[in-house]
């Protein structure tokens, strides 16, 4: 179909991997800090806040070249995770999913916020004085109620992943079968006379795999708002 | 025995309150923003007061003094909430046994079906919280309040959203639980026809402070009630029993013992105690007995005191036998009438005045 080759094909799966593994790891820790900036007040609230947006309003490039000083193999960060866990981010794929991460992370915690900020938080209180521990009414009331909000910031994140380039690039370079990713590929693709054919075929495989990714999101999140109205 | 004495800051608001009651029914009384709700959210541990304690049948929730503060969910309070506050995610069986599951078997003493048959909720069990009427919502939230298995029930204002006749059918039900379940219920109201009807002992809010705590007759008498009351609300409550039922004119005959009521037709069997409140704007004054006149009620009695009133009327007590009833009139027939303590009087109540919420069990 669309006569994609297999170094394509195999693009499309790390660029999908990438995205997965992205959300996949970021989901947790998205719904403890969204849960802590629309239940809790405290000092420097204000400042956790504006950094949990950052990645949001730096330039990419900038954060690639953050993470790059921080998780490099030399960095503060990176040099520790190699040493007690083995885990290199560095010029790897697992660089790029890092990346996809917090460059979606503001997306996600955004979505997933408002969406608890909306449920009544006496419902918890209710829940609480019905004999539910804090962490069991956490679970019981206030994530199945955060439902449809959590599934957009999984959304959002993940196509914010699929289109990371810069933090990408800077971070991980460039290295096919490891690093290069749809976005990077396409680049590539556009960097040589020969390669608008290419960088056509990558870009459609794009497009669809957008469309199918608001698809899935926006049948999943009718049918837990259908669940919970008439 | 349920024992408060806490002082709490919230906000600009100060709240210090101290009460003891032992009672099937306790009615926490008081103006909106007297501090019902806060004293209720503190026995539930919801907020935490500053100072003092709280104290459920000698055990205790809450002792600043010792240290204790007890998370709510092992305080075992159900909390019934204004809005009733059911999981909108969980259908009504769901919300139902939330609290059930979270409490070990050995602390189950209130039964699920004796609980469902209670309430009547049997037919709502697979309904989700949104298609339920707001009597229904209340009823499964009390039950979801009571199968949590709680030591004590609080009621906040459960009948404040509900129109006149959900609230007579609620009203009934919290006596059913009183009756049948035998648990306490602290009953959180500033509506005296609820409070006249259902509470045992009156504990009397205002300004964050408690003023009165007593029967509801005495209580309801206090020159702070009226302060604290609704104006519109301002009444006095008798203490009857049922004599008679004339099923052909659907009346009922109370007696007590200044006289006689006729009401319209209740259920509760002959002999039964019943409590009437009656409005002091449902009461009128004549010096001599009427004839000729439509109104049934004519009770003989003596001007007690001559309360203060509005800028147009003025609330006259009477004792009609033991019993004290009030009188609102103008000021106007007041000076007409030359009305003034120890004169001897009638007064007179239309029996169409007495409706379901304001003649219950006592």
């Amino acid at each position: 179909m669309l006569g994609v080759t297999p170094d394509e094909v195999g693009i499309i799966a790390l660029s999908l991997r990438v995205a997965f593994v992205s959300v996949a790891f970021s989901l947790p820790l998205a719904i403890l800090v969204a849960y802590v900036l629309a239940r809790f007040s405290f000092p420097g609230k204000m400042l956790f806040d504006a950094l949990v947006h950052l990645p949001l309003v730096l330039p990419p490039v900038v954060v690639g070249f953050a993470l790059l000083v921080l998780f490099g193999k030399h960095g503060p960060i990176g040099s520790l995770l190699d040493e007690w866990f083995g885990i290199v981010f560095a010029f790897r794929w697992t660089g790029a999913a890092l990346a996809s991460a917090i460059m979606g992370f503001p997306l996600m915690v955004r979505a997933i916020r408002l969406s608890i900020a909306a449920i009544d938080w006496r419902l918890e209180v209710a829940a609480r004085t019905l004999g539910g521990s804090r962490s069991w009414v956490f679970a019981s009331i206030t994530l199945p109620l955060a439902l449809p909000g959590i599934i957009t910031g999984m959304l959002l994140s993940f196509a914010r992943g699929l289109g990371e380039f810069g933090a990408t690039i800077t971070f991980v370079s460039n290295i096919p079968g490891q690093t290069q990713t749809l976005p990077l590929a396409i680049y590539t693709f556009t960097q040589v006379p020969t390669g608008d054919a290419g960088a056509l075929r990558l870009s459609i495989v794009a497009v669809l795999l957008s469309i199918v990714a608001l698809a899935t999101s926006e049948s999943l999140t009718q049918r837990v708002e259908r669940a919970a109205r008439p | 025995m349920i024992e408060v004495d806490i002082e709490q800051q919230l906000g600009t608001f100060h709240l210090s309150v101290a009460f003891r009651a032992e009672a099937p029914i306790v009615g926490l009384f008081g103006r909106s923003g007297a501090g019902k709700t806060s004293v209720i959210n503190a026995i539930a541990g919801i907020t935490t007061p500053h100072r003092g304690s709280i104290s459920i049948d000698g055990k205790s929730l809450f002792d600043a003094a010792r240290g204790i503060d007890l998370p709510p969910e092992v305080r075992r309070v159900g909390y019934v909430f204004q809005d009733a506050l059911l999981f909108p995610h969980l259908d009504v069986k769901a919300n139902l046994l939330y609290g059930q599951r979270l409490r070990a078997a050995t602390e189950h003493f209130i039964d699920q079906e004796k609980v469902i048959d209670l309430l009547g909720i049997g037919s709502l069990l697979s309904r989700r919280p949104f298609a339920l009427s707001g009597g229904e919502k209340q009823r499964v939230a009390i039950g979801r309040a009571l199968l949590a298995q709680p030591r004590i029930m609080l009621l906040d204002e459960p009948l404040a959203s509900l129109d006149a006749s959900r609230k007579t059918e609620i009203l009934a039900y919290i006596e059913r639980l009183r009756d049948e379940l035998r648990i306490p219920i602290v009953y959180v109201s500033h509506s005296v026809p609820e409070i006249a009807r259902l509470a045992d002992t009156v504990v009397l809010l205002s300004d964050g402070k408690c003023v009165a705590v007593g029967e509801p007759r005495q209580v309801m008498q206090r020159a702070e009630l009226r302060s604290a009351a609704d104006r519109d609300e301002m009444g006095s409550l008798i203490e009857t029993r049922v004599v008679k039922h004339d099923i052909n004119e659907k009346l009922t005959t109370l007696a007590f013992d200044g006289g006689k009521l006729l009401v319209p037709l209740l259920a509760e069997r002959l002999g039964e105690r019943v409590r009437a409140r009656i409005q002091a704007r449902d009461v009128s004054v004549a010096l001599r007995r009427p004839t000729e006149i439509s109104i049934l009620n004519i009770l003989s009695g003596r001007v007690t005191a001559i309360g203060s009133g509005g800028d147009s009327t003025v609330d006259v007590e009477l004792s009609v036998g033991a019993a004290g009833l009030i009188a609102r009139i103008t000021r106007r027939s007041q000076r007409e009438l030359h009305l003034h303590v120890g004169q001897d009087v009638f007064a007179l109540i239309k029996a169409v005045s007495f409706n379901r919420p304001s003649v219950g069990y006592a």
